[in-house]
């Protein structure tokens, strides 16, 4: 039996945490994370979860603590967003270099500066060569299901994941969100057994030692099949976690796209905004479709080319800057349409930087500019210039 | 030694074998060598806990314990014993010295 909560994004995925109920939580509050935390406390206080939470003094030291934790054999999650990831760095390579599956929930927002705490995707979008497996929501239902399932997959394949939702938009706005049945979630997420852990006596370990150029290109590599495997295991993990919710986990989801000319793709709250766009678009007969992508990191290119290779135009909308560089949704979507010798027109459009609202008109026009070949190859959305 | 693939490894850099440092020789690192003068030591101990390396070994228990010669396969040649040595029993040489 399922409940119907009225929760917020974060609220969603302290819920999830709840059900989780992790051994270790080291957390420091950073807008808009801290709602997260702060829910995610009261259970702690309230004796509902029986998690070791750890108030500490910086993010740096949060993601420390995470790896001391999880190399110990603990199951480990963290929350955090913006400045508060980019403190943390240097600890967010040492956790997927070592292996360690933490789980970390990501509220989208921008990177200082100007000093800003609204949404956009610069900080996650930062992080997405540290070696976590990235996964985007739209809702504040897709944050819980996304944190069961990627508990479960960072466990599987022994990498660490985020789960990203957009500031205030996801993770202040409440929802009806449908919370499963406690003991089921449980025996979905099962116990972790971690096979290298510093406490186990009878087989000692050693975490983290120096390797130098005899070494360190050998370890590291390993992380590339590690991420094959959880490309696969996501399915797995995903069609497992349907039968509890219902819904489906792909690696995107495709909206309106069977008979689509024009696409837009695009990642968290802002495939919401579009799907609407779509179905007031629809109704006045325009051919247009959504391809949202929930798996950023491993990179779904070969499926992504399949779904996108017979469309006439795409636009794919980026809430992240590559300075000096194609956006980075864009440049993956363009290196997945290489391989199918795309011929097609491809747009990047960067939009809502620093929490620049997009509204179902701004969709409309992208698509209307789409559908008369008016859109740029590269330009914005919302920007005054 | 042979090296591994990534295949024959264990993830993460991780080490599975306790007390494996024994493998690793660091006394080639050693620019300096220490000297110790076996008849003027007076066996106080003070270098023993000292070495960063462990390197220099004892036989013997309470009272009666006794240093033996530095274990050179590890020593790096820091000169801390020399440093900590209450009767200036041991000297730094230069290694080049011993290896012509």
């Amino acid at each position: 039996m399922s409940k119907i909560k009225a929760v917020t994004g974060t609220g969603a995925g302290a819920e999830a945490m709840r059900q989780i109920n992790p051994d270790v939580v080291p957390a420091f509050p950073i807008t808009p994370q801290t709602a997260i935390m702060q829910t995610f406390a009261t259970f702690v206080a309230n004796g509902v979860v029986d998690t070791e939470m750890i108030r500490v003094e910086s993010e740096h030291s949060a993601m420390s603590c995470a790896v001391g934790a999880s190399a110990a054999g603990a199951r480990v999650m963290t929350a955090t967003a913006s400045a508060g990831l980019a403190l943390m760095w240097e600890i967010v390579g040492v956790a997927s270099g070592l292996r360690l599956p933490i789980v970390m929930e990501i509220v989208n927002r921008a990177l200082s500066a100007p000093i800003n705490i609204h949404c956009d995707h610069s900080d996650s979008m930062g992080a997405r060569d540290l070696g976590w497996i990235q996964i985007y929501s739209e809702s504040a239902q897709e944050v819980y299901e996304n944190s069961l399932l990627a508990m479960r997959l960072a466990e599987k394949v022994l990498l660490p994941a985020m789960v990203c939702q957009d500031g205030f938009i996801t993770s202040h706005g409440v929802e009806n969100v449908e919370v499963f049945d406690d003991k089921d979630v449980k025996k979905f997420i099962g116990e972790h057994k971690y096979p290298h852990s510093l406490l186990n006596v009878k087989k000692p370990v050693t975490h983290g030692p120096l390797q130098l150029q005899d070494y360190y290109f050998e370890t590291r590599s390993q992380q590339i099949p590690a991420m094959d495997e959880a490309k696969k295991e996501y399915i797995k993990i995903g069609e497992e976690l349907s039968k509890i919710t219902g819904r489906k986990y792909g690696y995107f989801d495709e909206y309106n796209m069977k008979d689509a000319d024009c696409v837009i793709v695009a990642l968290n709250s802002t495939a919401g905004t579009t799907k609407t766009a779509i179905d007031k678009m629809r109704k006045e007969g325009k051919k247009v479709g959504l391809l949202k992508l929930r798996l950023f990191r491993p990179f779904p290119y070969k499926e992504v080319a399949n779904a996108l290779k017979g469309i006439k135009k795409i636009a794919v909308l980026d809430r992240a800057v590559s300075f000096g560089a194609n956006p980075p949704l864009y440049g993956e979507i363009k290196n997945a349409l290489y391989d199918v010798n795309y011929d097609g027109k491809l747009h990047s459009l960067v939009f809502g930087l620093g929490g620049r609202n997009i509204f179902v008109e701004d969709i409309e026009q992208v698509f209307d500019k789409m559908i008369n070949d008016k859109l740029e190859e590269h330009g914005t959305v919302g920007l005054r210039e | 030694m042979t090296l591994k693939s990534n295949k024959d490894i264990p993830i993460g850099g991780l080490i599975d074998e306790a007390g494996s440092s024994k493998k690793f020789k660091t006394g080639d690192w050693r620019s300096f060598r220490p000297i110790w003068d076996k008849e003027k030591c007076i066996q106080c101990m003070m270098c023993l806990p000292l070495c960063p390396e462990d390197c220099i070994p004892s036989e013997g228990s309470g009272k009666d314990i006794k240093r033996k010669e530095t274990d050179l396969e590890y020593c790096k040649g820091c000169g801390i014993c020399m440093n900590v040595c209450p009767v200036k029993c041991i000297k730094m040489e230069e290694e080049s010295k011993f290896t012509k």
